[in-house]
């Protein structure tokens, strides 16, 4: 498989003081599920801003698809949601992913079909027409993530985008994510629940802006002779300190 | 830049407004409102009404597209709606000239209505005309759209961005020569209100008071203005920024 993102060295510190990341190293490699687990203030949206490139790196680099981040080239291959909805609560979900359709450049004929299909595969065609701010949380969430869905991106960075949702919900957007996957698509996740990490294929374990350990669920539980992600990630803070 | 991205922002601006109908009709409503007041405050000297009147259509536009804007934006920025925009393969310009084309347009049509109130309810003479007058009014939104852009970056909230009026707006329109001539005011004053756009804007509409042709320095003083806003909004897509 691929390696399309290299972090070498990075670190980032914020408003100049506060150290958010420390010499990350990481090779993520593409077609896969990626999750950014750790708990809240671990660094994760940092990591994942730098991604982005909303970030300017104090030290290091990241390279995607050969790209330095945040190359203008890069703008048309990566969606990301952001941990905030980032959506107009003013305007109907249609007319969100209208605008935002044209924003990222895609023609008119092109954006309907997808706007149609997105609708159908995060199930709110019903609430097409309806004002962001009139819908629930869960129905908000699921649209910033249609958002994100536009252009059929090859790298999606979702940032939480489970948070907040029933497990019923939570379920059928892990099927979305899985057949997006299996499309090609590499998301990377970022959670801070551990039992959301078991559906990744991948796991970058973070914490005080370091990366704890980087493997699949299976070959971490099996490393710490564990039987869930928590115990494991208990484990390898525990010998940290 | 792409016109159709930057048609595309301003439009969203607007069907934003839209779903709002009680700023429309504070928008639309309030200048007419205190044009008419103000008529009844001057009941018995029509003449100061007639010179105070067509300059304040100047002075309203921007203030109220001013503390929109700036609002606006703000929200941009906390919500994270900009964030998103900013990872998007959109130019910074598209997003403001956006916001530009639909406030000027709002300008507009406040304009129309105060102008139609002021000069058939109100029975103002304005020897310049109203085409003039609508293209000044408009080109006094669109500034105060730009300064409310720029201004906005260095806020990190809506009260925050509020507080620019007092410190940024009421300043000019004391020293644009509203309430006494300009070169009556203390030096100091003269140089400050010599370099704030409003003042440009107020000599415009006076050129239309006393002018039945356009003049020259009516056509200086809206280009001033003009480019003022320009500037203005050049400068607010500087202060947003793709890395933070």
């Amino acid at each position: 498989m691929e390696k399309i993102i290299k972090i070498k060295n990075l670190s980032v510190v914020l408003s100049g003081q506060v150290h958010a990341l420390s010499n990350i190293n990481l090779e993520l490699v593409s077609g896969r599920s990626i999750g950014f687990i750790g708990p809240s203030g671990a660094g994760k949206t940092t990591l994942i801003k730098s991604i982005v490139g909303r970030l300017h790196l104090t030290e290091g680099s990241i390279d995607i698809y050969g790209l330095p981040a945040g190359s203008k080239e890069l703008r048309h291959q990566i969606s990301y949601m952001t941990q905030d909805l980032s959506i107009y609560p003013d305007l109907t979900l249609t007319q969100n992913l209208k605008y935002f359709a044209t924003i990222i450049g895609l023609k008119d004929s092109i954006a309907t079909q997808q706007i149609k299909q997105i609708l159908l595969d995060i199930d709110m065609q019903d609430k097409a027409n309806s004002l962001i701010k009139n819908l629930s949380g869960g129905q908000k969430q699921r649209a910033s993530l249609a958002i994100a869905l536009l252009g059929n991106p090859k790298l999606m960075v979702l940032d939480e985008p489970t948070v907040g949702l029933d497990p019923v919900l939570r379920e059928s957007l892990w099927k979305l994510f899985n057949k997006l996957k299996s499309k090609g698509t590499t998301l990377l996740i970022s959670s801070h629940s551990m039992d959301e990490a078991e559906r990744c294929d991948d796991l970058v374990l973070i914490r005080q802006g370091k990366i704890i350990t980087h493997s699949s669920p299976s070959e971490l539980k099996k490393k710490t002779s564990s039987k869930t992600i928590e115990e494991s990630f208990l484990k390898l803070v525990g010998g940290r300190e | 830049m792409s016109p159709k991205k930057t048609l595309a922002t301003a439009l969203r601006v607007l069907r934003q407004l839209s779903h709002d109908p009680r700023t429309i009709v504070l928008l639309i409503a309030v200048p007419p409102l205190l044009l008419t007041i103000l008529r009844f405050i001057f009941q018995g000297q029509i003449k100061v009404f007639d010179s105070i009147a067509p300059t304040l259509l100047g002075i309203f536009p921007m203030i109220m597209m001013f503390l929109i804007t700036s609002v606006v934006t703000i929200r941009e920025r906390t919500t994270g709606t900009l964030d998103r925009i900013m990872t998007m393969p959109t130019s910074k310009l598209d997003f403001i000239f956006g916001y530009g084309i639909a406030f000027s347009f709002l300008g507009f049509i406040q304009a129309l209505i105060s102008c139609g109130v002021m000069l058939g309810l109100l029975k103002v003479t304005i020897l310049g005309g109203t085409l003039p007058i609508i293209i000044t009014v408009v080109i006094a939104a669109f500034l105060g759209t730009s300064l409310g852009l720029f201004l906005s970056a260095f806020a990190t909230s809506e009260f925050q961005a509020i507080q620019f009026m007092p410190a940024f707006i009421f300043p000019q329109v004391l020293t644009c020569g509203l309430f006494i001539a300009r070169d009556q005011m203390a030096k100091p004053l003269q140089w400050f209100a010599d370099v704030m756009p409003l003042t440009y804007s107020v000599d415009a509409l006076k050129q239309l008071i006393t002018h039945s042709n356009w003049t020259h320095q009516f056509t200086r003083d809206l280009i001033i203005v003009f480019l003022f806003g320009v500037f203005a909004l050049i400068l607010g897509s500087i202060t947003i920024r793709r890395q933070e």
